[in-house]
């Protein structure tokens, strides 16, 4: 088994932290994992990616080559577009729904249109999830909910599971509770 | 698995430093170099029994001499940059491989090959080869860690600095380390006995830069027989291929498609001898390397000395691009082996550029928008000359309000230059850091010649293109050090960039614009982000 995936987003939607937290419940469960990604002035509201690939075996490249990676994961849709040309022809866009309108900002009905073109595509209403659950900023995580249902790896739920506790502890039970909810939510 | 743990090279190369008995670390922020002292002072924070000195140095020259110091007086010590500080810092570090050090001394400096954050690609690999100093040059977070451990040990061994190069995707990779269970205490003081080595006067310099010419002897023995450079000749097989940096990985995931024999290089001195081996085993050579063509260009001397006649195929003849980071693709072009080009998903037109810009609220872009309204209509006769920090962003639009960006501190000299050559508006505009990193001397030379032109600083009293580094002045400090430069009291103002201030603030920076004298504004509002 190995899983090309490429996170994406605006800076400040939290893209590294998700993949962070996506890593190292890949390494908790004994998977060989590589993660790269791109800050310093893309901090500033401008487009992030962070790149993670997970096998059982050895990895030797820390980057995607060109349409091999089997999930877009975008926190934004219109990052998932810009995304594309790493996806491979039967991988999968689970993207949120709600676009990020720092910039002039193409139709959205366009951009949602696009997405549902691909084969295997994803669009979750994050927005509302988000209130159901009464969390904000739970989006990245409902979108790793619906990763962790399409990869089907063993024990991968119960570690990233962990990993949500741990990385929101200091912010308190609640945070930690809808959290794990939101997974759950992304997972159905 | 169990004990493997998912590390940034930059904090693998944190931890190394500490198990190495490190005693201080030295270095000015700048990425993709800036994780590596956040983490040795996250490291210091959850355990000061640590004991490791580690704040931020006002620029990278001043952080290469500290290090220089702890080093003389026999302590370990790592100094952090990214490449373009290393330019900064060039003339400590050009001699301090000729005064040699005692404890020892780990320079690692951080490459951006494609730029993703710099003003520059340049390639560090041949600074070392400049000062002639070992440099080693790992590709994942685990061999930052180990590689930082050997090069403390490999540093008091030769009694030279040793250069760990970092390129951005390994400083911001996170792959799998398991920690040394061997951690090293911290060397107490030990002075040396013999001063000469240490005081580069012409006649003690001499003898050193032959001791320095001695030694790379054995560091180009050391290269010969360093696993990790590896060789392994395929037999039958007509291709060889030197493989340095991070190219060596993208070369492993091809491998199966190329008959191919290879070397692998990671240190500099190259293992001249390993690549004469391989050079006599086959017809055709490719090189790869994650920079400028520096391997390459030393292996027409070792074709030369094994008198056979061979074609390089690398970024020389364009079997690689000359510019920007290698990438699985670009080497499996290089090879002519298929890429997906074709079968891959094009762009779609509704896609817009989202390039970085400054925070909503951002006490720049009220300095911006105040500015612009002074200098309109002015615009043959004005420029604004600016500097690296987030502040560089307003360039973009909506702003548009500086028209250009050099080095650090380059806008101060700049403005002075053009001032004193009558430009009627020259006005620098920089950071709080900027401005004490580099900044002041330029501001001493014009105040001293009394040049007419306006400093703006943008106090806002972090390091925030970085991530929010605390700068070296206090507060209480910084007007009354700009004072000290004996510039008119009058003439230093202090304003708060906040909308509600606009036409307050064009007042203050139209005044001191039209003053035919050196002037300093300091708009201070503290960075949203902290
Ligand atoms: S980080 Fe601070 S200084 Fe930089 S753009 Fe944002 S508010 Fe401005």
């Amino acid at each position: 088994m190995n899983k090309d995936i490429i996170f994406c987003g605006v800076g400040g939607q939290g893209v590294l932290s998700v993949a962070s937290l996506f890593i190292n419940a890949a390494n908790d469960v004994g998977l060989h994992v590589k993660q790269t990604e791109i800050h310093g002035m893309a901090q500033r509201g401008g487009a992030v990616t962070s790149q993670v690939r997970v096998s059982d075996d050895p990895i030797h490249s820390p980057i995607i080559a060109l349409g091999t990676a089997d999930f877009i994961v975008a926190s934004e849709p219109m990052e998932a577009l810009r995304q594309v040309s790493f996806l491979a022809k039967e991988g999968c866009i689970i993207s949120s729904m709600t676009p990020m309108k720092n910039i002039e900002y193409p139709d959205i009905e366009e951009v949602h249109g696009q997405i549902k073109d691909f084969k295997n595509n994803k669009l979750i209403d994050t927005a509302k999830i988000c209130e159901e659950i009464s969390n904000l900023r739970a989006a990245n995580i409902i979108l790793l909910g619906s990763l962790v249902a399409e990869l089907n790896i063993e024990g991968l739920s119960d570690a990233i599971q962990t990993r949500i506790k741990i990385a929101f502890a200091k912010k308190g039970e609640k945070i930690v509770e809808s959290n794990l909810l939101g997974f759950a939510k992304g997972l159905e | 698995m169990k004990n493997t743990q998912m590390l940034l090279g930059d904090e693998a190369i944190a931890l190394a430093a500490i198990h190495s008995g490190m005693s201080a670390a030295y270095s000015y922020p700048g990425t993709p170099s800036t994780e590596i002292v956040e983490t040795i002072q996250r490291e210091v924070k959850n355990d000061p029994d640590l004991d490791v000195i580690c704040a931020w140095s006002i620029n990278e020259k001043v952080a290469m001499e500290e290090g220089c110091g702890a080093s003389m007086i026999g302590k370990r010590a790592l100094i952090i940059m990214k490449h373009v500080g290393l330019n900064v810092a060039a003339d400590p570090f050009m001699n301090m491989a000729m005064t040699g050090t005692s404890g020892g001394l780990v320079i690692c400096v951080a490459d951006d090959p494609s730029m993703h954050s710099s003003q520059n690609e340049q390639d560090s690999r041949f600074f070392s080869e400049f000062a002639k100093i070992l440099c080693l040059e790992p590709v994942d977070s685990q061999e930052c860690y180990d590689m930082t451990m050997q090069a403390f040990e490999l540093s008091e061994q030769f009694k030279t600095p040793v250069m760990i190069r970092l390129t951005t995707r390994v400083a911001h990779s996170r792959t799998g380390v398991i920690l040394s269970e061997n951690k090293q205490d911290k060397k107490s003081i030990s002075l040396p006995t013999d001063f000469k080595n240490w005081t580069l006067l012409p006649c003690n310099a001499r003898p050193q830069y032959v001791a320095l010419l001695e030694k790379q002897k054995d560091l180009q023995v050391y290269a010969n027989t360093y696993e990790l450079n590896e060789i392994n000749i395929v037999p039958g097989a007509q291709k060889g291929v030197v493989v340095g940096g991070l190219a060596y990985p993208y070369f492993k995931e091809c491998l199966s498609e190329l008959k191919a024999s290879h070397v692998r290089v990671c240190t500099y001195p190259i293992p001249d001898e390993k690549i004469k081996k391989l050079i006599n085993a086959v017809d055709e050579l490719y090189v790869i390397e994650e920079g400028y063509p520096l391997i390459e260009n030393q292996l027409y001397r070792l074709i030369h000395e094994t008198g056979k006649t061979l074609t390089i195929h690398g970024r020389n003849d364009g079997t690689f691009p000359m510019a920007g980071e290698l990438t699985p693709d670009v080497v499996r072009k290089g090879f002519g082996l298929t890429i997906n080009e074709e079968g891959v998903y094009p762009l779609s037109s509704l896609v817009k550029g989202r390039p970085p810009q400054l925070c909503k609220g951002c006490p720049h872009a009220d300095t911006y928008n105040a500015l612009n309204d002074v200098l309109k209509g002015h615009e043959q006769e004005r420029l604004v000359f600016s500097d690296i920090g987030c502040y560089t962003l307003g360039a973009y639009p909506p702003y548009e309000a500086i028209h250009s960006c050099v080095c650090m501190g380059a806008s101060v000299s700049m403005a002075k230059a053009a001032g004193e050559n009558g430009l009627k508006y020259s006005v620098a505009v920089l950071g709080d850091s900027t401005f004490e990193h580099s900044g002041i001397t330029p501001l001493l030379e014009g105040v001293s010649k009394k040049v007419p032109f306006t400093v703006i600083i943008l106090d806002n009293a972090r390091i925030a293109m970085t991530g929010g580094q605390e700068r070296i002045m206090s507060e209480e400090q910084f007007i009354p050090f700009i004072l000290g430069t004996g510039i008119d009291e009058k003439h230093v103002r202090l304003i708060k960039p906040i909308p509600k201030n606009h036409e307050e603030n064009v007042q203050v920076i139209k005044e001191e614009c039209e003053y035919p004298g050196p002037s300093v504004i300091v708009a201070r509002r503290v960075c949203i982000q902290k």
